[in-house]
């Protein structure tokens, strides 16, 4: 910090709103698509997990170890072979999401009670109705959840990606090169967005949950 | 790869400030500061939520609060403050960077898995265990410390498993600002292009092994401490949802930022 | 019913087995889950599916709508093998209750009813008709209900909910597993007694598992009775079964206190009555005195103008000459009317001071007595194997030495009166169903 110098410089951010903006945007793009990808395979596993339970074990299991992990010795590890190409960043990043989505998604299904689905069953369903109509509706509550859970910690670790290089942009650019040249207008301003993005998807999936699942709101307001 | 052995084979790397070993302890010297300041916040005050169930929606805004704020924004935050306040407090302005901005961040990420675990711990037991307690004639004291504790004591050191990887985690990032810390290997590494690839690699191994090291350990002993009758079989496709878990997964459940 | 106008169709089971482990089985060392299975329900009948647990009661129940597989044999609807059939065409056409119900929690409770008629693809007005129809059906307010979560009914709503929904197609069969045993007792009485009453206008075929002998016996037609090891022990009325055990198993399982469950499927119409020899107040005390020592019965009934009853006088207390008063009435007897059961009606004389039940009509007036006499001797015109209450009354306790476990007809029942053929009870005026049911195959379960 350089002294006389106040801590927040509204001039400079006033001064470079578009790169900032343009940071906001790299950001949600390192978020979005190991999330979108994220969903979808963990979609797909845990529809196969339900069905073969002893697949569950294992690939938790895979996924744990692979969890435990610090994020930044993922990122590292990673930048030798793929370079600053945004592969680096987003192989761990969609990798850390689906443990978070696996492990919610495994658990909505597990969640169905059996005997709605043995009532499905004798009264006609097909297999793909049943899972369509009673069984996905139903797992929802805890898969939003998971995708909450991921979201918040995919901005929050897509912060950290960009420690290694510039090429990756997003909040955590500006960050560091705040600290790196000890302009705390920059670094503030790259942590109080990150956070505020991050709630405001928190928050967003809330919302979420409560609009898909007006059943589950119901218990309070009848009897 | 051969370099990254060669890495390891290299003496010089083993001795000194800057070697494996002395690095290996800042990193925990760090690590357990801040896990253990963490602990003496939350579990009293998880205890007390967890018993009494007042203040259960605190602790749960809290949990969520925890887990949405980054981590490397956490670090910077306090930056200012904490070199701000070094001539005030009459602290040397280099702690102030190198130490206090850390430690605060990893103290405040800790904070709520244990908290809400130890929480979620106590809210797991059967109500009618303590129920029976009352009756026995035993004082709150003794429900806690002899039926709840042990009970939901696997629960907690799950929250605990958390925190630690939590905290490993973010003294790896650490090392961006306090210098000190296995971290320090990648940044290094980052500093040096391409003749830094061996060290970066090196600190990635070092600190997956340490987390994953300890993690291991720390799930041995939450296995130890489930009650018998309540252990999974190994390998058994037996997913609970347990809502306790849900709050504050259990040990390696959320990725360490 | 104009909405359910479709009438039950047969079910046939024709040595229908089911084994998980086949080979075992044939070479006898492990048990089947169904046991050569045969019996046929007639349409439009409730037959109940009774036995201990692992009796292969339920296991039957689902072999119907093909949730389990015979491992042989065939389960025939109107002559037409299940297994020949789509298999969800199959189970759209068949209502299914379970136990827990099964609702779906995240639709409404008029979407949960519209389930298989939405699968067979209704038009949208036509499902919200039918739902309301539904509800208002089994009771529930449909304005109130429609649009509410499962959640936030009670255990009885939501059973009444899932029959609405098994009924919405409008099937011809209904197969129910337990459907009544989550709820409390007063709960499923009355479930149990509106049921009744719905079959009384819908008359679909309804199979209907229970574990509980007492609700074979209330809600049955028929009842079968399976033993362990999947196999049929008895298949016929429930008075059948209880006047006539086929074998030790189903004596046991039907209760010691079978002979009080046969009471409560009798009422008073089905018992003679003896006539009363009566007085009104202000009749000569001579005259009634003569004609009451003419009868057994050591009372007098004394009765009002409209032949309502006032109470008795013992014979010993009826004056020598003079005219009766009303003040030597005593009112210690219990009235019945025609279509009270004869437990509730033993129940009640056996409580009085005169054990005398007075049969009365709508008016209150008085038709004549019930006797204990009268009971008794219904009773034993039922009974056809007594042998398995003795053997019962003399068997050890569990445990005892010296089980002496003597074969079905062993211990010989001394025969006061000569035990008459079912087929004699005399056919009262407005008593139970005649037997219109054709001849009854029944397994080689039975003896």
């Amino acid at each position: 910090m350089i002294e006389g110098q106040p801590l927040i410089d509204f001039g400079w951010i006033a001064g470079h709103f578009d790169s900032i903006v343009q940071r906001i945007v790299q950001h949600l793009q390192l978020t979005i698509l190991p999330l979108v990808i994220g969903i979808v395979i963990s979609l797909i596993l845990a529809v196969w997990a339900v069905r073969q339970p002893r697949a569950y074990g294992p690939v938790t299991a895979i996924t744990g170890l692979l969890y435990t992990i610090p994020s930044l010795a993922a990122f590292a590890a990673l930048r030798p072979i793929f370079g600053l190409s945004l592969l680096t960043a987003l192989i761990p990043l969609t990798t850390y999401t689906l443990l978070i989505l696996f492990r919610s998604f495994a658990a909505g299904f597990s969640a169905v009670p059996a005997e709605i689905l043995e009532a499905a069953e004798g009264m006609g369903y097909t297999r793909r109705q049943r899972l369509l109509r009673v069984e996905l509706p139903l797992a929802v509550p805890l898969m939003i959840a998971g995708v909450r859970l991921a979201s918040v910690t995919t901005i929050g670790l897509a912060t950290i990606a960009a420690v290694l290089g510039d090429t990756f942009g997003g909040l955590g650019q500006l960050i560091t090169e705040g600290i790196q040249n000890f302009f705390p207008t920059k670094y503030l301003l790259g942590a109080a967005l990150s956070v505020v993005l991050a709630f405001a998807a928190d928050y967003l999936f809330v919302r979420f949950e409560r609009l898909v699942t007006p059943w589950a709101r119901a218990r309070a307001g009848g009897r | 790869m051969s370099d990254v052995i060669d890495f390891f084979l290299d003496p010089t790397h083993w001795v000194g400030d800057t070697g494996i070993p002395n690095r290996l302890v800042e990193h925990l010297i760090i690590s357990g500061l801040a896990i253990l300041a963490a602990t003496i916040i939350a579990v009293p005050i998880g205890l007390y939520i967890g018993h009494t169930n007042r203040g259960a929606g605190f602790a749960i805004n809290l949990a969520n609060i925890g887990r949405a704020v980054p981590s490397y924004a956490m670090m910077v935050i306090p930056l200012p403050f904490t070199l701000a306040l070094a001539p005030i407090l009459g602290y040397d302005p280099t702690f102030g960077l190198n130490f206090l901005p850390i430690f605060l961040a990893m103290t405040f990420l800790a904070i709520p898995p244990l908290l809400v675990s130890t929480y979620a711990g106590l809210r797991s037991v059967d109500r009618d265990l303590i129920e029976a307690g009352r009756g026995m004639g035993l004082r709150e004291r003794q429900i806690l410390g002899r039926i709840e504790l042990p009970l939901a004591s696997s629960i907690i050191v799950g929250g605990f498993r958390t925190a630690t990887l939590q905290v490993i985690a973010t003294a790896t990032i650490g090392a961006i600002l306090s210098g000190g810390g296995l971290g320090r290997f990648i940044f290094d590494g980052l500093n040096q292009g391409l003749a830094g690839r061996a060290s970066i690699y090196a600190g990635a191994i070092l600190v997956a092994a340490l987390a994953i090291g300890v993690d291991a350990v720390l799930a041995l002993v939450q296995r130890r401490l489930t009650p018998r009758g309540l252990r999974k079989p190994r390998g058994a496709r037996a997913y609970v949802p347990n809502q306790a878990a849900e709050v504050a997964p259990g040990g390696g459940g959320l990725p360490s930022t | 019913m104009t909405g359910l106008a479709t009438h039950g169709a047969i079910v046939q089971f024709d040595n229908v087995s089911k084994s998980y482990d086949p080979e075992a089985t044939k070479s006898g060392r492990g048990p089947a889950a169904v046991n050569d299975l045969s019996l046929t329900v007639p349409a439009g009948k409730i037959c109940i599916l009774v036995g201990p647990s692992g009796c292969g009661k339920t296991t039957s129940l689902k072999m119907v709508n093909r949730l389990i597989e015979p491992t042989s044999g065939r389960i025939t609807i109107d002559g037409v093998d299940v297994t020949t059939q789509e298999l969800t065409s199959l189970r759209r056409r068949i209502g299914y209750v379970i136990q827990q119900v099964g609702l779906f929690p995240h639709q409404t409770i008029g979407e949960n009813v519209a389930t298989v008629p939405r699968l067979l693809g209704w038009p949208k007005a036509r499902l919200r008709e039918r739902s309301e129809e539904l509800l208002g059906l089994v009771g529930l307010e449909p304005a109130r209900y429609r649009d509410r979560y499962p959640s936030q009914l009670s255990g009885g709503e939501r059973q009444r909910v899932g029959v609405a929904r098994a009924l919405a197609a409008d099937p011809p069969i209904m197969l129910m597993d337990e459907p009544f045993g989550a709820v409390d007792p007063i709960v499923r009485d009355r479930l149990q007694n509106e049921f009744l009453r719905l079959q009384e206008t819908i008359a679909k075929t309804i199979l209907f598992v229970t574990h509980d002998i007492d609700e074979a016996i209330k809600m049955g037609d028929l009842v079968a009775v399976f033993q362990t090891g999947g196999i049929l022990a008895q298949f016929g009325t429930p008075l059948d079964i209880l006047a006539a055990p086929a074998s030790e198993f189903v004596a046991r399982f039907v209760g010691q206190d079978r002979g009080l469950k046969r009471l409560s499927l009798l009422r008073v119409s089905d018992v003679p009555l003896q006539a009363a020899v009566t007085a009104r107040p202000g009749d000569g005390a001579a005259d009634a005195r003569r004609r009451a020592l003419d009868d057994p019965l050591r009372y007098l009934l004394m009765i009002d103008a409209s032949n309502r009853p006032l109470g008795w006088v013992a014979h010993g207390d009826i004056p020598a000459e003079g005219a009766l008063t009303e003040t030597m009435a005593n009112p210690v007897s219990p009235t019945v009317n025609k279509r009270t059961t004869l437990k509730d009606a033993l129940s009640m004389m056996l409580d009085a001071d005169v054990q005398t039940g007075i049969v009365v009509d709508r008016t209150g007036a008085v038709q004549g007595l019930l006797t204990v006499d009268a009971i008794a001797a219904k009773m034993r015109a039922g009974e056809h194997a007594p042998a398995f209450d003795q053997l019962a009354a003399s068997e050890p306790e569990p445990g005892e030495p010296g089980a002496d476990e003597t074969g079905a007809m062993g211990a010989a029942e001394p025969a006061e009166e000569a035990p008459e053929p079912a087929e004699e009870e005399p056919e009262p005026a407005d008593g139970e169903p005649p037997d219109a049911v054709p001849p009854l195959e029944v397994g080689p379960g039975q003896q």
